[in-house]
């Protein structure tokens, strides 16, 4: 009797265990149709619209018209712009977190202080740009401000990743150098640094496209509506395609529909092209990696 | 020689993310204190926002970011932990590489990309499968805003539940627990800290999302209503400092009021960051006793 009652609990236990997994699948199934839907919605009614005349043309007929090349190349401009500041001073961070940060209270504060800026909305970072390069330092509503106000946001991702893809290169490798007489950076710039470098461009990758694809901090730091020309100098104000696909999609009445959807299409290649090489460097480095 | 100057450019690098921080808290202050001197505290939190009449009652915005955190996080939670929990325990290594980089993809789509999808797709259905007046509501915003924080709580949830030992769950086998039951009352336990950070991030990145709900929730800087608030239009604290500072004079009480309600939103996001950061500090050293 009490043999049967245990064979009928495994079984309940058994049908849990498959009604779990059935949810499990489901659910997870539903979590990531979203990801291809959207993708496939922007490319088949985005698709039509790509002409070469559409990437490298001005808007005319306030936008209604034309074709969106202001917007791809502030995107492009702003993109570099971010890298400029982000990227030298973000692996340094991480070298120094990684190579030479002693076990203190203020290597502990630089960690809070990290962990902090990772968590700052975005819209936040835009008052901060507009309160300190454009008004405070004066550089207006510009390229220049919009690129440092997005490298201060980049910068948390592309310390942590720096740090991260340091220390995974064994501490062998440093004793090696150390004992053939080379100065801690010797070591550092000739062996460590090469090693680390497939995770240290897939971070950097990885925070660049964050910023490309953000328009709440450039909203007030360097975007604008509308430019009848290309920006000519890092002080002038440009047009982003992100921003540009916000006024269009929210603020322009009788906005053709196939622009609308031509211009997210063009900022999600753009984003996706980055995403993918990141993905494509990270996992040739890690097939490829001899320890 | 070289050495040294390298090495103090490299520990300035380090610093940098403190400096950064008090610098944007700064400049947040700077900006946002005047407001206590022009608008009375108990101006400050009553239930109308209408600042063209000087009306800056900032609490339907509080309510707002509020309401849609709490629908959005509740949409992302299960969704985010399943996914996590198939991809770190159940999914053969094979779907898991397809998986992965799916979840990255999700993580890289610009929120002005998926804003758009919510106004010429989500709103649009919504508004015809409920039979509202508009598609543009709360709801509407959580769902997106759920797509946004998904990929954080998974990859953070992922890791703590492969940093849980592999003997837990053998020992778990052994004793004749299902793997269904091994994964609720042994492997996600054993994971709680970090599980809980998960959470914790994404309920951050929710809270701090800006284009994506100011596009979709209809703009109505309007008090909660109880449980019907869930279809109407709302605003959260984000969205109207995206929306207004583009319009308002520098120096003027309304924009003190907006770098106020940035304040605010930092010293949430901050409090979120450093007690997520003490819980996964807990988890590792959880696992460290462990091992």
């Amino acid at each position: 009797m009490s043999n049967q009652s245990s064979h009928t609990a495994t079984q309940v236990r058994k049908a849990k265990d498959g009604i779990g997994y059935t949810l499990i699948h489901i659910i997870s199934f539903f979590t990531l149709l979203p990801v291809l839907g959207i993708i496939f919605y922007i490319v088949a009614n985005g698709a039509p619209t790509i002409t070469w005349d559409f990437l490298t043309s001005m808007p005319t007929d306030g936008m209604r018209a034309g074709g969106i090349l202001p917007a791809i190349v502030g995107t492009l401009y702003l993109t570099i712009g971010t890298a400029v500041f982000s990227v030298p001073l973000g692996v340094a961070a991480g070298i120094y977190l990684a190579e030479y940060a002693p076990q203190n209270i203020w290597t502990r504060f630089i960690r809070i202080a990290i962990i902090s800026l990772a968590g700052i909305p975005s819209v936040v970072y835009g008052l901060f740009g507009l309160g300190m390069f454009v008004l405070f330092l004066k550089l207006g509503n510009s390229i220049l401000a919009a690129s440092l106000t997005l490298s201060i946001m980049t910068l948390p991702t592309i310390i942590s990743t720096t740090e991260e893809a340091l220390r995974v290169v064994p501490e062998r490798f440093r004793v090696v150098c150390a004992s053939l007489g080379a100065s801690k950076w010797q070591g550092i710039r000739k062996i460590i640094l090469p090693e680390a470098m497939p995770g240290i461009l897939t971070g950097v990758i990885l925070g660049l496209e964050r910023a490309a694809g953000e328009t709440a901090p450039i909203l007030f730091t360097g975007a604008t509506f509308f430019l009848p020309h290309l920006p000519s100098s890092p002080l002038d104000a440009t047009m982003a395609l992100p921003y540009h696909i916000f006024v269009i999609s929210t603020q322009v009445p009788g906005m053709p529909l196939q622009i609308q959807f031509g211009s997210v299409l063009v900022l999600l290649v753009f984003v996706l092209v980055m995403n993918l090489s990141a993905t494509t460097i990270r996992t040739r480095a890690r097939r490829n990696r001899q320890w | 020689m070289k050495d040294k100057v390298i090495t103090r450019i490299i520990k300035i690098a380090g610093f940098s993310s403190i400096i950064i921080v008090l610098m944007i808290f700064y400049f947040l202050l700077k900006e946002g204190l005047p407001t206590l001197g022009e608008v009375a505290l108990s101006d400050l939190f009553t239930t109308r926002w209408y600042p063209i009449e000087d009306y800056f009652g900032i609490l339907p915005l509080f309510s707002g970011s509020l309401l849609v955190t709490f629908i959005s996080i509740a949409i992302a939670l299960p969704f985010g932990i399943g996914t996590a929990v198939y991809i770190a325990e159940i999914a053969p290594a094979r779907v898991k590489e397809i998986l992965k980089p799916l979840i990255e993809i999700l993580a890289g789509i610009p929120s002005v990309v998926l804003g758009f999808i919510g106004i010429v797709f989500l709103s649009p259905t919504l508004r015809e499968t409920f039979n509202l007046p508009t598609g543009l509501t709360a709801f509407t915003g959580a769902l997106l805003l759920a797509l946004i924080s998904v990929p954080t709580i998974v990859s953070v949830a992922e890791d703590a539940l492969n940093a849980v030992p592999q003997s837990y769950r053998e020992a778990s086998y052994a004793l004749g627990v299902t793997r269904w039951q091994t994964i609720w009352q042994v492997t996600l336990p054993a994971a709680r800290s970090g599980v809980i950070t998960a959470v914790m991030l994404g309920i951050s990145r929710t809270l701090g999302e800006t284009m994506a709900v100011m596009m979709v929730t209809g703009n109505a800087p309007t008090m909660l209503q109880g449980i019907q608030s869930i279809f109407k239009p709302t605003r959260t604290m984000t969205a109207t400092i995206a929306s207004e500072m583009g319009e308002v004079a520098s120096g003027s009480t309304h924009y003190h009021v907006l770098f106020f309600i940035g304040i605010v939103l930092f010293l949430f996001s901050l409090i979120i960051n450093i007690i997520s950061s003490h819980f996964s500090e807990k988890n590792r050293k959880e696992k460290e006793q462990v091992v």
